[in-house]
C-alpha cells in the first residue's frame, strides 16, 4: 500500500482557559496587577482556576491519495481545530502530522479581500494569499472571471459588489487552486444554491477526475454523502468513527439522541377530556426512542390513549407538519383496530414510510375524533423530529424549499 | 502544473516545537505574497483621500517649517553652521519620519491582519516586513521634496549622498527589528499599541532631528554624545546628515548605534520566531 498523504498520529491540541480572564488576549497591566496581587498574598483568595480544555485529543488517522474525506461532528467537536492544525495555522500541543504534497486550505471564502480594491486586484491578492504564484493566477485569470461571472465589474471596488458577487468571486479564486491536498471548511454555506452547485461540481471534478485528496467539513450531511467516500466523525475532540461516508453519517444521526421526545398530557386532562392520548413518542424501527432520522429511515410513532366513551365511529388521525405548521399528510385508522393493554389503555404504533418525506424538521399532530368530525382530543407540535439528508439528489438545495416530499418520478423522452 | 510537478514533494512534518528547517525556504517561496501585500498597502493607503499622495509631501514640509521655527529661531540652534538650517532639519526628518511610520505600521501589523493569521498559513514575518514598504515609498517622496528644497537654497550635496541607500537600510533594519518585537508582544499584550505612539512622540526630542548631534558634545561632553548614541536613530540620522550635508560622522557613536540596531534585529527576529506559532491561538 502506498504511503498515506496525510498521517496524523496522536494529535492533541489543548487550550488553557483561565476562568478569571475571559478575554483572549491579556493586557500587561493585568499581568502586573495579578503578579503584584499574588505578591501581597491576595492572589490565593481569588485562585485563578485554570482549566485545560482539549479541543482535540489523541486523534490518529491516515488519508490516502485521492481520498475524499468528510469531517463531521457537532459544534465544538474539534473540526475546525483539526483543519487549523492540518493547514499549519495552529501548532499541535502534542502528536505529529506527516503530509506529502502541496497543501492548500480554504477555511474562509475571500480571505484577505480588501473592499477598496477592484475585483481584478483582489483576484491577485487573494490568489497570492492562498499560495498561487502570479504566473499561475495570470494563466487562470480568464477562467476565474468566467467562473465568477463578474466580467463587467472587474474594475469596480469589491465594496460595491453585491454579497452574491463577492462570494462568487472569492470562491472562483479558491476553486482554481491546484494543490494535491485541498482542505475545505464550511465555505459553501454562503452563496446562492445555483452557485453552490457549481462549486460542488468543480470540487467533484477536482477530486474525482484529477485524483486530488480533499478534506471537507460541512454540516450538510447530504453534501458530504455526495462528495465524500469516507468520513471521520469527531466527538469531543476524539475520533468516534472513520468509515465509509454513509455509515459515518448514520452513526452521527444516531449519536446523542435526546430520548425525551415524548408527549405526556397535563395532569388535569383526565378531568377535562373523556378520550385522550396518554403518551406519544417517536421511535426508530428498532423501537428505541429517536429524534433524528436519515432519509432512509422509517419514523415510528408509538402512542397510547384512554377511552371513556367508546363508539364505533371513533378514529385516530396522525398528521405530520413541517416547520411552518403546514400539513404534509394525514393518516387515519378506525378505533376497532387497537387493542387494550392491562390498564384500560389502548396502544398503537404507526410507521411512516422511509424515502418520501424530504429532509427537514417536522412535528406531529394527533387526534381522536369521530368520522363525523367531533374531536375528543387534539394535540399538535408533539415529537419534533429531524430528517437528515444522507445523499438525496436534492441534497445541495438544503435550506431551499423544494417541497416536502421526494418522489421517484418516471421520466420519458 | 509544470512548476508543481517539477518540484520534488518533500515530506512535511508538523510537530510541536519543531523548528522548521524550511522556514527560510518558505519565506522565499512566499516572496510574491510579500510583494503583493506591500503593493496592497500602498494602493489602499491613499484610497478615499482627496489629495492622495500629496500627504506624503505636506507632512514633512510642514514639520520642517515648524521645526525650523521652533528649534532654529526660538531655540537658537541654527547658529554656527554654514548649512541652511531647513536642510539640516530635513536631513534628520527624513529618517525619523520613516522610522516613526514604519514602527507604528509594523507594530500594529499582526493585529490588523488577524483575519489572515487565523485563516491561512504563510511565514508571518511577511506581514510586518511588507507593512514597512509603504513607509519606504513615503521616504522616496520626501526625498524628492528634499531635492526641491536643496534647489531653492542652491545647496550642492557632497558626493557621499550616493551612500544614502546604505543608511536607509539601517533605518529599515531598526524599524523592522523593533517592529517585529513589538508586534509579536502586541499579539499577547495589547498594551504595546500604546507604547509606540509614546516612543514616537518622545523620541523626536531625544533624537537629533531638530538639531545636530554635534551640539551635544559642544554643550556637554564627548562622553555624553557617545551614550546618546545608544538611541539607534542617532546613528541613522548622523549617517543621513553626513550624506546630505557633509557633517562629519562621530564614529564611536555611530558604531554604538549600529550595534544597538543589530541587537534589536536579533531580539526582534528571535522573539518573533519563537512566538510565531502561537499567534493564531492568542490573537
Amino acid at each position: 500500500m502506498p504511503l498515506p498523504v496525510i498521517k496524523a498520529e496522536n494529535l492533541s491540541k489543548n487550550f488553557v482557559i483561565a476562568h478569571e480572564a475571559p478575554e483572549r488576549y491579556q493586557s500587561l497591566r493585568d499581568v502586573i496587577a495579578k503578579k503584584a496581587g499574588n505578591l501581597l498574598g491576595q492572589g490565593k483568595k481569588k485562585s485563578t482556576t485554570k482549566e485545560e480544555f482539549f479541543a482535540l485529543k489523541d486523534v490518529s488517522f491516515d488519508i490516502h491519495a485521492g481520498d475524499r474525506v468528510g469531517i463531521i461532528g457537532r459544534n465544538g467537536a474539534g473540526k475546525s481545530t483539526l483543519l487549523k492544525l492540518l493547514s499549519r495555522i495552529m501548532e499541535p500541543s502534542s502528536g505529529r502530522i506527516t503530509m506529502r504534497g502541496r497543501v492548500a486550505s480554504l477555511l474562509e471564502v475571500g480571505t484577505g479581500f480588501h473592499p477598496e480594491l477592484t475585483g481584478r486586484e483582489n483576484i491577485f491578492l487573494n490568489g497570492a494569499i492562498l499560495g498561487m504564484s502570479r504566473n499561475e493566477i495570470r494563466r487562470k485569470f480568464d477562467e476565474i472571471v468566467d467562473f465568477a461571472e463578474v466580467e463587467k465589474f472587474l474594475d469596480t471596488p469589491v465594496k460595491r459588489y453585491s454579497s452574491g458577487m463577492y462570494v462568487r468571486l472569492a470562491f472562483a479564486v479558491a476553486a482554481h487552486l491546484e494543490p494535491e491536498i485541498l482542505i475545505v471548511d464550511e465555505v459553501l454555506a454562503v452563496g446562492d444554491a445555483q452557485f453552490q452547485k457549481k462549486c460542488l461540481g468543480k470540487m467533484e471534478d477536482v477530486s474525482k477526475n484529477e485524483g486530488r485528496t480533499v478534506l471537507f467539513v460541512s454540516h450538510n450531511m447530504g453534501v458530504i454523502a455526495q462528495l465524500c467516500q469516507k468520513a471521520i466523525l469527531l466527538k469531543q475532540g476524539q475520533v468516534v468513527s472513520y468509515d465509509s461516508a454513509f455509515n459515518v453519517i448514520n452513526s452521527y444521526i444516531a449519536m446523542d439522541q435526546a430520548g425525551t421526545n415524548v408527549y405526556l398530557p397535563s395532569d388535569d386532562t383526565a378531568r377535562r377530556k373523556e378520550n385522550f392520548f396518554t403518551r406519544i413518542a417517536s421511535e426508530n424501527e428498532k423501537g428505541e426512542g429517536a429524534t433524528d432520522y436519515s432519509f432512509d429511515d422509517g419514523i415510528v410513532l408509538d402512542f397510547r390513549f384512554s377511552l371513556k366513551v367508546r363508539t364505533s365511529n371513533l378514529q385516530i388521525g396522525i398528521g405530520i407538519n413541517d416547520k411552518l405548521q403546514n400539513r404534509i399528510f394525514t393518516v387515519l385508522k378506525p378505533i376497532d383496530f387497537f387493542r387494550q393493554n392491562g390498564s384500560n389503555e389502548y396502544v398503537g404504533k404507526v410507521k411512516l414510510p422511509a424515502r418520501i418525506i424530504a429532509p427537514n424538521i417536522y412535528s406531529f399532530a394527533c387526534a381522536i375524533w369521530t368520522r363525523e368530525g367531533h374531536v375528543y382530543d387534539y394535540v399538535d407540535n408533539v415529537c419534533p423530529v429531524k430528517i437528515h439528508d444522507n445523499g438525496t439528489n436534492l441534497a445541495l438545495y438544503e435550506g431551499i424549499d423544494y417541497g416536502s416530499v421526494i418522489v421517484d418520478a418516471e421520466w420519458f423522452s | 502544473m509544470t512548476e508543481q510537478s517539477n518540484t520534488v514533494q518533500a515530506e512535511l512534518i508538523i510537530e510541536p516545537g519543531r523548528t522548521e528547517k524550511n522556514y527560510w525556504n518558505d519565506l522565499w517561496r512566499f516572496r510574491e505574497l510579500f510583494i503583493i501585500l506591500s503593493w496592497k498597502d500602498i494602493k489602499v493607503r491613499y484610497k478615499q483621500t482627496v489629495i492622495g499622495a500629496a500627504w506624503g509631501v505636506i507632512r514633512p514640509l510642514l514639520t520642517m517649517v515648524i521645526f525650523t521655527f521652533v528649534f532654529g529661531r526660538l531655540g537658537n540652534l541654527d547658529k554656527g553652521s554654514t548649512i541652511p538650517y531647513p536642510i539640516l532639519v530635513f536631513a534628520g526628518l527624513l529618517p525619523w519620519q520613516f522610522f516613526a511610520s514604519a514602527l507604528s505600521d509594523s507594530s500594529n501589523s499582526l493585529v490588523t491582519n488577524t483575519n489572515l493569521i487565523t485563516k491561512v498559513y504563510f511565514p508571518r514575518l511577511i506581514i510586518p516586513a511588507s507593512s514597512i514598504i509603504v513607509s519606504l515609498v513615503d521616504l522616496g517622496i520626501s526625498f524628492l521634496l528634499l531635492v526641491v528644497v536643496m534647489f531653492i537654497f542652491k545647496f550642492v550635496p557632497p558626493i557621499q549622498i550616493l551612500l544614502l541607500p546604505l543608511f536607509t537600510i539601517m533605518a529599515f533594519l531598526i524599524s523592522f527589528g523593533a517592529g517585529l518585537y513589538i508586534t509579536a508582544l502586541n499579539v499577547k499584550y495589547r498594551d504595546f499599541r500604546y507604547v509606540v505612539p509614546f516612543i514616537v512622540q518622545l523620541g523626536i526630542y531625544v533624537t537629533p532631528v531638530g538639531y545636530s548631534s554635534a551640539i551635544i558634545a559642544q554643550k556637554y561632553s564627548e562622553k555624553i554624545r557617545f551614550w546618546f548614541s545608544l538611541n539607534p536613530m542617532v546613528g541613522v540620522i548622523d549617517g543621513f546628515r553626513w550624506c546630505i550635508t557633509g557633517e562629519p560622522i562621530y564614529m564611536p557613536g555611530f558604531l554604538l548605534s549600529s550595534v544597538v540596531i543589530l541587537l534589536f534585529l536579533w531580539l526582534g527576529i528571535t522573539y518573533f520566531r519563537s512566538t510565531e506559532k502561537s499567534f493564531a491561538d492568542n490573537i
